[in-house]
């Protein structure tokens, strides 16, 4: 097949038309504007719809009346407008509807910076919005990937019926990499009876709605969809394991930052210190299984992140706090050096804890 | 190389504009040591990947950049440097103008459209193959069309620049030779040159026009 040179940006929007995605509703922000530039040249001449909403509590609430009707609907945003999206998420998870959400994450708190960043690991796996939910989040590293797993995205979020996040950040959305558009099918996927599409005259109305007036009927209702929760945790664990086979110490990163450690690595290796990296590539449900096992036989690991430190708790978790874990971070929308990374994995490798 | 006083590169969004714009000063410079080289940043669609992110390596060979206050910060106003305004004024020195991508960043060249029609300018359109939209010559007519009559400007020839990043073939500067002639014949307008990475030119013997490129601007979480 013949390779194209694409943004990641281009690469996530194409690739959800691929998957047949013909309704992207969405409000332009740095650095992710291109998926919806994209979106607003292709999708009119496919018999789709791209709409700039007012604003981002708008585009979700649209791809909310999208789901609802059982079309695969995208949104895209930067950080601070994933944030006027928790709300609309929130009730997307609690309607049990599938959709794919974009976050090319820049700097933050607030307003913040428009150059690339990774602290909305939180939000992403932890707290996309209130209540009792989970979200999928994916994390690519590559733009071939992106192509990859935007398609696998649209799939999971019909399997398990939650909306699913594809989290990048300014350096993904920005760079660009030759790419097979190939296609990755879906498997076998429920049937959505539950869609609001017309009754035809042949069944009783489908209804999208998340208030329930009695609270055990809700409390029965969330008991139920962790179950469903519970499924995704156990099958889809992504994660890619580098060099660590024989790996002393190994760092666990995702998406851009997982680059720069394959430099890394490669310098500590020249200079006679065995790394590898672990790199998560479902953040949740989080590769827990590869890091325990990896725990097995390393003696250290070091989290990198362009944050504070958000990822560093889930690695603990992960390996049970068994071996030491260092932290190396750039954030403000700051990137790491490959050196800054290697100068941990020295200090972790004599014996510092950091 | 021969070149007019002015050179400017337009074209589609992620076409390698910038990346020509920088190789084309410095090309400029080497060949005119005496002269005032001046490269003009007019991207205000792209707060990413800039011309000015090249102002260490156009400062070492002399080549002067001009580019907006505010690229490469966190204050996305996209506004225009005013000291463009020089390239038209001092008549002694050599232009190069990158323009932002599609007709959204050809509007802000419009601004310097009569001094342009004024000079005996190279207003070129960089053409990639392997871009998704601007594969089919068609689509290239079309974008010519849209940035044309966004800047106000026409445009007086093409340039290949088919690549796949570091990924480039001999074989993929080859077979664009053919999809390069399709748009110029479409377009009615002359092909200034090919431009090939400096790895990929001893493999490409007995082609015309080529234009050697150093690859700008290799950041740290590019791999290999």
């Amino acid at each position: 097949m013949e390779k194209v040179l694409m943004k990641g940006n281009e690469a996530i929007a194409e690739a959800a038309i691929m998957a047949g995605c013909r309704h992207f509703f969405g409000y332009p922000i740095t650095p992710q504007t291109e998926v919806a530039a994209y979106m607003s040249k292709r999708l009119p001449k496919i018999g789709g719809v791209y709409l700039q909403a007012e604003s981002e509590v708008a585009s979700i609430n649209m791809i909310l009346g999208a789901a609802s009707a059982g079309v695969r609907a995208m949104t895209s945003s930067s950080s601070p407008g994933i944030s006027l999206m928790s709300e609309g998420i929130s009730y997307m998870a609690g309607c049990d509807l599938p959709a794919v959400i974009v976050n090319i994450q820049r700097g933050g708190p607030g307003l913040g910076g428009i150059q690339p960043s990774q602290a909305d690991y939180w939000q992403a796996t932890r707290s996309t919005g209130h209540g009792d939910f989970h979200i999928i989040a994916l994390a690519p590293n590559n733009i071939q990937e992106i192509v990859d797993l935007t398609q696998r995205a649209f799939d999971l979020a019909d399997t398990y019926r939650m909306p699913v996040m594809i989290l990048g950040d300014g350096i993904l959305g920005q760079m660009m990499e030759p790419v097979e558009l190939r296609p990755n099918p879906s498997a076998d996927l429920p049937e959505k009876t539950w869609a609001t599409n017309g009754t035809g005259g042949k069944r009783k109305k489908n209804i999208t709605n998340s208030l329930y007036l009695k609270p055990n009927q809700l409390e029965q209702i969330n008991i139920e969809r962790f179950k469903r929760y519970k499924l995704a945790e156990e099958k889809e664990q992504l994660h890619e394991s580098y060099m660590t086979d024989d790996a002393d110490i190994i760092l666990v990163a995702y998406g851009a930052s997982s680059r720069i450690c394959k430099n890394a690595i490669a310098q500590a290796r020249a200079i006679g210190i065995k790394a590898g990296l672990l790199r998560p590539i479902t953040l949740w449900p989080f590769p827990s299984r590869a890091l325990k096992h990896a725990a097995e036989h390393a003696k250290a690991f070091v989290c990198v992140e362009m944050s504070m430190g958000q990822m560093i708790d889930d690695v603990k978790l992960a390996i049970e706090c068994k071996r030491p874990v260092a932290f190396c971070g750039r954030t403000g929308g700051m990137v790491h050096t490959p050196g800054e990374i290697l100068a941990v994995i020295e200090a972790v490798n004599g014996g510092e804890t950091a | 190389m021969t070149h007019e006083r002015i050179t400017l590169f337009a074209g589609h969004y992620g076409s390698g504009k910038t990346n020509l714009a920088v190789n084309y000063a410095a090309a400029l410079k080497r060949l005119h040591p005496d002269r005032r080289v001046i490269l003009a940043d007019l991207d205000i669609v792209n707060p990413y990947f800039r011309s000015l992110d090249s102002a260490d390596v156009l400062g070492g060979v002399g080549v002067e950049v001009i580019a907006s206050r505010f690229a490469n910060s966190n204050l996305e106003a996209p506004s225009m440097p005013g000291e463009a305004i020089t390239i038209f004024d001092d008549k002694s020195c050599l232009g190069v103008i990158d323009v932002g991508g599609d007709d959204r960043g050809a509007y802000a060249v419009g601004k310097y459209a009569d001094y342009i029609r004024e000079e005996d300018a190279s207003v070129l359109l960089v053409c990639n193959k392997y871009r998704p939209l601007s594969r089919d010559p068609r689509q290239v007519l079309a974008i010519k069309n849209e940035i044309e009559s966004a800047a106000r400007i026409k445009f007086t020839g093409v340039v290949n620049n088919s690549n796949l990043g570091g990924q480039t073939s001999p074989e993929d500067i080859l077979s664009s030779l053919r999809y390069i002639s399709d748009v110029s014949e479409l377009c009615g307008l002359p092909v200034a040159f090919t431009g090939a990475a400096r790895g990929l030119i001893d493999d490409l013997p007995g082609i015309d026009g080529l234009f050697p490129l150093e690859i700008y601007g290799k950041k740290e979480w590019q791999i290999n």
